[in-house]
């Protein structure tokens, strides 16, 4: 090949290099504008007041700049976002999106600013997760973590949370939930919490029936029922013999 | 050797009661009549005797095991069949094979007159005594005071008397705030969107006024006591005012605009404290503000009481708005 030809295709690769580029992140931005951009803004700069959006919502929402791809991957796969309503608590749903859309949507809203990645927790020890599980989240999501209220809002349960999405909320803090810095809970803590978590989606029920691990309240109330009930029935059984 | 045989032998003689005619007994008339023998039942008795055994047998036998899948399970049914066959068995025994009759008495009737004798006899009883009023307000004296003794042990439950403990605080001026670890905490270190559990510095942590929470929020947020709040951080007692839970669940919203402000809960009851307006009470049955805890920031960043709580620490009681708070 002559040199002249070597650089003129060297030259044409570099300019269809960004095409290419913008072409998937065209994608990207467009899923972006269609289901997004009515809250968050067109350029992830939030939307402070409400404001006539797409498919008549009354947009709202915060700015996305710096959440990074972390906050992005949460909200998407946990099918939080979209939101129909902005004032609605955003809660566990089946994900819209297909995992090509996610992959995009989470890169053109990372492309925002300077965010946190996507972490990779690997769970660590269950028995030290249950005791930075009961200091840091039980308070609101429970024993074990079948979740609860606070006033104002619904703690959900975290049985269907990924390893995953529980290392992103824990920094993230979605909705109402606080958020935990690396000083307050470390990486390797942050991995223990994910085991104990993964051991609450099926715990090891010595006791047999399990009453939806509510605690001792409905256990024992379950018991108290049943034995009443039986209690009332033998003594009917020998009021009436008596009677006979 | 011979001597152990000798043992042997006796013992055997013992428990299977041969080797001699038994004593024959001395014929009394029978009180209760004579039943029939029930051979059945008897036989169905012993069944049910041997089957609890078992069961018995089985409760010990999964224990000794204890590597069983579901062995609380096999040890629960264990049990419960042994009483349950024993209380069969029981129920077999008093109803076929226990001689029963059944024979009535009639009430007795009134009689008016024994009734009178009755009265008459108390009341002539007491012809020893000749200070009767007194002796009554003596035994009524008495007895009264054992039963207020009996109630006394209910003071333990409080403090009545001796109030003035309740109001006493680890936190004075300048003590600085330490994390679970001891570590001293730094005004940069506080980051709004989250909180903390702090204590004071080298006091007793165990004592209910000791714990404190620490958030962050932005400074044009707070609406009351601005100055006890440098950086926008602010410190509450962690006790809850209502029952003395810890306050352990702070909600915060991700945005502001159309979610629920930040707000410090209670997971007992649901008390909801305002940070941003001196631990006001939101919603739930709190009947009075957390009590806040006045903060400084030192020369070297470092986060210090500069003062002691607005109000008294911990569940409310029947004085607790009669003080103040105190170091």
């Amino acid at each position: 090949m002559r040199p002249v030809v070597r650089l003129v295709t060297a030259l044409a690769l570099l300019l269809l290099l960004p095409a290419a580029a913008a072409a998937k992140d065209g994608r990207g931005a467009a899923l972006y504008a269609a289901n997004c951009a009515s809250c968050h803004g067109l350029n992830g700069q939030g939307v402070a007041t409400p404001t006539p959006g797409a498919n008549g919502v009354d947009g709202q929402g915060p700015p996305l700049r710096g959440v990074g791809a972390r906050a992005a991957d949460f909200y998407l796969r946990t099918g939080y976002m979209p939101l129909a309503n902005p004032h609605d608590q955003p809660s566990r749903k089946h994900v819209v999106f297909t995992e090509a859309e996610i992959r995009a949507l989470v890169k053109s809203v990372a492309s925002f600013g300077n965010g946190p990645p996507i972490p990779t927790p690997h769970p660590g020890s269950v028995s030290a997760g249950q005791r930075l599980f009961t200091d840091h989240c039980a308070g609101c999501h429970q024993a074990v973590a079948q979740g609860g209220y606070v006033t104002g809002a619904r703690v959900p349960p975290l049985t269907d949370a990924t390893d995953r999405q529980i290392a992103e909320a824990v920094r993230i803090g979605p909705y109402l939930m606080p958020r935990f810095s690396t000083k307050a809970i470390t990486p390797k803590q942050l991995n223990d919490i994910v085991a104990y978590v993964d051991y609450t989606k099926h715990p090891d029920d010595r006791g047999g029936w399990p009453i939806g691990h509510l605690g001792p309240w409905p256990e024992g109330a379950v018991t108290w029922l049943l034995a009443a009930a039986a209690l009332v029935a033998v003594c009917t059984l020998l009021g009436r013999r008596l009677r006979a | 050797m011979t001597r152990l045989k000798d043992w042997v032998t006796a013992g055997l003689v013992l428990v299977v009661g041969r080797g001699g005619a038994p004593k024959p007994k001395q014929e009394a008339p029978r009180i209760v009549a004579a039943g029939t023998p029930d051979r059945h039942a008897e036989n169905v008795v012993i069944l049910l005797f041997l089957l609890a055994t078992i069961a018995g047998a089985a409760f010990i036998v999964v224990y000794a095991l204890d590597r069983l899948s579901h062995q609380t399970q096999w040890l629960g049914l264990a049990i419960g069949a042994a009483f349950a066959l024993l209380a069969l068995a029981s129920t077999v025994i008093a109803h076929r094979l226990v001689v029963t009759e059944e024979i009535t008495e009639d009430y007795p009737e009134e009689s008016p007159a024994a009734q009178d004798e009755i009265e008459q006899i108390v009341e002539e009883s007491g012809s020893r005594f000749t200070r009767k009023r007194l002796v009554t307000v003596a035994g009524v004296g008495a007895l009264g005071t054992i039963g207020a003794a009996l109630l006394a042990p209910a003071a333990s439950l409080g403090p009545i008397l001796h109030t003035g403990e309740l109001y006493r605080t680890p936190w004075r001026r300048g003590r600085r705030l330490v994390d679970e670890g001891g570590r001293a905490l730094t005004a940069d270190e506080i980051e709004e969107g989250t909180f903390y559990t702090a204590y004071p510095e080298g006091a007793d942590r165990e004592l209910i006024a000791a714990p404190i929470v620490v958030v962050r929020l932005p400074l044009a947020e707070i609406r009351e006591r601005k100055e006890w709040a440098p950086r926008g951080i602010v410190a509450y007692s962690k006790i809850c005012t209502h029952a003395g839970c810890a306050v352990a669940l702070y909600r915060k919203p991700t945005f502001a605009a159309v979610e629920p402000r930040p707000a410090l809960v209670c997971p007992c009851h649901y008390s909801t404290f305002d940070p941003a307006a001196g631990g006001a009470v939101l919603f739930g049955p709190a009947g009075r503000p957390l009590p806040q805890l006045p903060l400084s920031v030192d020369r070297t960043g470092h986060l210090r009481a500069a003062g002691t709580f607005s109000g008294p620490v911990g569940p409310s009681w029947w004085g607790v708005r009669m003080g103040k708070a105190r170091s």
